[in-house]
């Protein structure tokens, strides 16, 4: 019995067991289905996404920073080149001790900074930013001295052996070989910022370290950049690098040839400066191109590239004649009588005026039923003129009166066609749009309405009225062209590689003034009877080998209460700006300048339309103000001048024109 | 014919031997071998495949050897080796050696760890404990396998060795659970461990031990820290898709993305290099060896052969589970070994025990029987 009990008991155990097996088998199974599934999930489903990971992980781009392209005059001057630089470089898995016994010592980078501080000098600086970087990256190069002279190039070469994993590297580093000239159209390369980065195309800049900041060099930044090429390496968890998969070489930047001609801008910057501070633009008017963009006082780019030290800049921005700012972009100025030309040209166009038609000038203007009088540079008045003889003597009346029978919102349609009030859209960077007021715009500034006084001051270029020097040239264009609009470039040609041709840039046409040749030709004869005597600018223009067209003007800065103005006897921030337009040949124009001079020590037919000439000269004869051989010739032209106005000027011209010699 | 061949007593010691077994091992160790000869690099530097290879030789000498105890034998052993074990567990905790942060070794000469030998004594104790006893157990019975499980778990636990204290607790628990648990206590204790394990979580555990848990509930959350490994892994498995990218050629590996790539995170290796259809293929031979084990239990000698046969292979399959779960990102990061395919010559050696005690756990059939 207890022996069947037993039997029963242990065939009971071994189905217990069975069962219990069983079920652990099919749990089991689950079990590694699921981890299967896993897998499945994995490697099927997420793939891409852990393929891609893998990828970005073992796979690494070292980019290569393409060459920049240099920028040259119109005739092949360099105006902005690269040129190697020398750095040295540590590279902290490399480095090994002074015994050179193979062994490396990760840990002694000091002993090695200290060692190559006693050959190569480093600064406190260098050192601190050197220490920062390198507990960072173990087996990336982290550069400690920038700048080596040849001499300390020589000096580390010769010593290499000592220095296990320190590199001497080179890079192409941004130079400006002509410094202070036309610094404000080059403009300068710095290092890329936190603000350059939000707008930049990163994967292109990667590696690079510098990017234009101002002038052509950051307007035409896509064309001198190129193209980032890469080295795609394979690299392991800590950054070694293991092979290289592939690689793609750099394009280089282009090189920029500009419509500027170097020595006449140096002619334009060098008259400036015996005038202290003022701007000068010069196009072609056929083209557009810019042939000389002049500010003054200018800055030398150099000091820019490597980040300029705190007392350079603080120097610059301290400055009461503010050396950065772009007077010939930037600089807005009330236009003066320079636009008596193209007013006159929208009386014609309009039909209120005709080329007879004449004003009577008693040496001021009263808008009926008013007492107020606008009064004419000239007192006595110039009594009948017509509109050629009102732009010859810069007659006041006779454009107060058309601008008052014109309306203002007719006057500035008419102003606009000539590049008033908006950027010319040439191609560098922060351009002003000076202003060409309206009633509209009066209200909004101002909240007050518009009176037709506020018409007739814009009649003469004064009032709210203000311009660029950019869009006095272009407005000069303009007239040079008898209406055809040339948008103004910098950029004359370009060239991918050295050893391909220029390409040019084409030059892009705006909405052209339309008018018929007759009135053209009238005022057009105004203007060059400007230059001849009983004009107003006849001392510029005499012994001219050709004949130049001009218009002359003078900006108030200072209101004199009914005294009369000296420029030698108030303070010389208080002087008025002499200002000019012209373009010459008259027959035939192949430049088109525009002149601001401010605080002027005369007006503008005594202190700016004489820069104009010599700049004209420079262009169209290469008669050059740049260097000592050049310069006397024209001055001694310049001195033949005040004799032969001498007669037709007012006293005091004489004496201005001496000052100008002086 | 090879019967005539080799001497009777050397043919009597491989009778013993499982050959389906074994040779279902021998198979799985190649794979190991293969995967290991890419994951330590071995053509610059063969050291560890060739300490691996005299590990799997030791483990297989000891394995045949152990094939040959039966189960009477071992029964009278299990008592006496739990007992030493957790007087060496006890030593260890006065008098043990420190290594980051944890107690786990003796010195006898060299580092030795006792909670290996309670991989093996745990399960052989409760088996033993069973065998004396009608089954199903009494509850009585249940409670008193259940401290013998205890002791040695919470001994492990102070050394701190979470993992290993779990992989030990749970080769008893399968002894229990075969002997004949009430699937009602079963189920009450899934139960309990559920409410447990947010406890746990909150009090029972050290800081190291809780961030595992977080990352693996978040991985993303901490990709450069405790993260790292799982999320490596799971670079390695993914990116190696359906086919893998070849014996060799697993990028996460090879580059050094992959942390404990040889030991614990081989598996991810494997799945680099071999893909899915791989990972079928290496499941579907655990599957088997597992089956096998069951196949041998269910065919044991006594009620002890049976439960210690059934619990070993099923501890297998947990071991194989936990690491497995862990580096696919399933489960929190515990230091488990592939079983059999991780470098390490202590789990080769006392897996390769265990299966030998489980070919010894076959009822045994009369050599002369077959003779005849």
């Amino acid at each position: 019995m207890g022996e069947r009990l037993s039997i029963k008991t242990e065939r009971d155990e071994q189905n217990l067991f069975n069962v219990r097996i069983i079920v652990a088998a099919v749990l089991i199974l689950f079990a590694l289905v699921g981890i299967t599934v896993r897998a499945y999930h994995l490697q099927v489903i997420e793939h891409d996404k852990y393929a891609e990971l893998s990828r970005e992980h073992y796979q690494k781009r070292i980019p290569i920073p393409p060459n920049r392209g240099q920028i040259y005059d119109r005739n092949g001057t360099l105006l902005a080149g690269s040129h190697i630089q020398y750095v040295l470089e540590i590279v902290r898995d490399s480095i090994g001790d002074e015994n050179n016994d193979g062994k490396t010592n990760i840990k002694d980078v000091e002993g090695v900074v200290g060692r190559l501080g006693k050959l190569i000098p480093l600064t406190e600086k260098d050192v601190r930013i050197f220490t920062q970087d390198v507990k960072k990256f173990k087996y990336q190069p982290i550069p400690i001295r920038e700048n080596l002279t040849e001499e300390e190039v020589a000096k580390f070469s010769v010593n290499r052996p000592r220095f296990p994993g320190v590199n001497l590297e080179m890079r192409m580093e941004r130079y400006y070989p002509l410094h202070e000239v036309a610094s404000h159209v080059i403009g300068y390369v710095g290092r890329i910022d936190e603000g350059d980065l939000e707008h930049l195309n990163k994967d292109e800049y990667l590696g690079t370290s510098h990017i234009g900041k101002t002038g052509v060099e950051a307007s035409h930044e896509g064309r001198l950049h190129g193209q980032a090429g890469y080295h795609l390496v394979e690299v392991d968890a800590y950054g070694k690098q293991q092979s290289v998969i592939d690689e793609k070489a750099p394009v280089g930047g282009q090189d920029l040839f500009l419509g500027l001609d170097i020595k006449t801008q140096i002619t334009a910057e060098t008259l400036l400066k015996e005038e202290g501070k003022g701007a000068i633009v010069a196009l072609d008017p056929r083209t557009g191109e810019v042939l000389a963009l002049a500010s003054v006082p200018t800055f030398d780019p150099n000091l820019f590239i490597d980040g300029i030290s705190r007392k350079d800049y603080t120097d610059l921005n301290t400055d009461p004649d503010r050396p950065l700012y772009n007077r010939a972009l930037q600089g807005v100025y009330p236009p003066g009588s320079t636009i008596k030309p193209m007013a006159g040209m929208s009386g014609l166009i309009s039909g209120i005026m005709s080329p007879g038609s004449r004003v009577n000038d008693p040496g001021f203007f009263r808008l009926s039923g008013q007492k107020h009088v606008f009064r004419c540079w000239n007192k006595r008045g110039h009594g009948s003129v017509d509109l050629k003889l009102a732009i010859t003597q810069s007659c006041d009346t006779y454009f107060y009166t058309l601008a008052n029978r014109m309306g203002i919102d007719k006057f500035s349609g008419y102003m606009k066609s000539f590049g008033f009030g908006k950027p010319t859209g040439v191609d560098m960077p922060s351009e002003a749009s000076g202003l060409m007021p309206s009633p509209e715009w009066k209200e909004k500034r101002y909240k007050s309405a518009w009176y037709p006084g506020d018409t007739v001051s814009v009649g003469i270029g004064q009032g709210y009225w203000l311009a660029t020097p950019m869009q006095l040239a272009h407005a000069a264009s303009i007239m040079a062209n008898r209406g055809v609009r040339v948008k103004p470039h910098i950029l004359r040609s370009t060239r991918i590689a050295a050893n391909r041709e220029p390409e040019l840039i084409k030059p892009e046409y705006l909405d052209a003034v339309n008018a018929n040749d007759k009135d053209w030709s009238v005022v057009l004869a105004g203007m060059e009877a400007v230059m001849m005597p009983g004009g107003t600018a006849r001392g510029a223009g005499a012994g001219a080998a050709y004949r130049i067209a001009g218009k002359t003007g003078t900006a108030q800065v200072f209101g004199l209460a009914g005294g009369s103005y000296n420029a030698g006897r108030i303070a010389k921030r208080l002087r008025d700006h002499a200002l000019f337009v012209g373009f010459a040949p008259a027959d035939d124009p192949k430049i088109a300048v525009g002149v601001v001079v401010e605080n002027a020590s005369g007006s503008g037919g005594h202190t700016a339309a004489p820069m104009a000439r010599k700049v004209m000269d420079a262009y169209l004869l290469k008669k050059y103000l740049d260097d000592a051989p050049v310069e006397p010739e024209v001055e001694k032209q310049g001195a033949d001048k005040p004799p032969a106005n001498a007669a037709a000027s007012p006293a005091a011209d004489a004496g201005v024109q001496d000052d100008l010699h002086d | 014919m090879i019967n005539h061949i080799l001497p009777y007593w050397l043919l009597r010691i491989f009778h013993r031997v499982d050959g389906v077994l074994l040779a279902a091992l021998s198979l799985l160790v190649f794979m190991g071998g293969v995967t290991l000869y890419s994951a330590t690099d071995a053509y610059n530097d063969p050291t560890q495949l060739y300490r691996q290879g005299v590990h799997f030789l030791i483990g297989l000498s000891l394995m045949v050897i152990f094939s040959q105890i039966r189960s009477k034998t071992l029964r009278q052993w299990a008592i006496w080796l739990y007992g030493a074990g957790v007087f060496l567990l006890i030593l260890v905790l006065l008098v043990g050696v420190s290594k980051k942060g944890a107690q786990r070794w003796l010195y006898i000469g060299v580092d030795i760890q006792p909670a290996e030998i309670m991989k093996l004594a745990v399960p052989m104790m409760i088996a033993y404990y069973f065998s004396e006893k009608p089954l199903p157990p009494r509850f009585i019975d249940v409670v008193i396998a259940l401290v013998l499980v205890f002791v040695p778990m919470l001994l492990i636990m102070k050394q701190p060795d979470l993992g290993t204290s779990l992989l030990i607790a749970t080769s008893g628990f399968f002894v229990i659970y075969l002997a004949g648990l009430s699937w009602w206590l079963i189920g009450g204790a899934v139960v309990l461990v559920s409410i447990a394990a947010p406890l746990m979580y909150f009090f029972g555990m050290h800081d190291y031990q809780r961030k595992r848990i977080d990352v693996l509930l978040n991985p993303e959350s901490d990709t450069l820290g405790t993260g790292y490994h799982i999320y490596q892994s799971k670079i390695a498995i993914g990116s190696g898709g359906v086919y893998g990218k070849g014996w060799m050629h697993g990028d996460q590996s090879h580059l050094d993305f992959l942390p404990e790539r040889h030991t614990d995170f081989i598996f991810a290796v494997f799945g680099e290099e071999f893909g899915l259809m791989g990972n079928l293929v290496l499941m579907g031979l655990y599957l088997f060896i597992i089956w096998r084990g069951l196949y041998i239990a269910i065919k044991g000698e006594d009620t002890f052969a049976r439960l210690l046969a059934g619990s070993l292979s099923m501890t297998f399959f947990f071991y194989l589970f936990v690491n497995t779960g862990m580096v696919s990102g399933l489960l929190p990061v515990v230091g488990v070994p592939l079983p059999l395919i991780s470098y390490g010559g202590t789990s080769v050696v006392t897996l390769m025990v265990a299966f030998g005690i489980i070919m010894g756990m076959k009822r045994r059939k009369r050599v002369y029987q077959q003779e005849n």
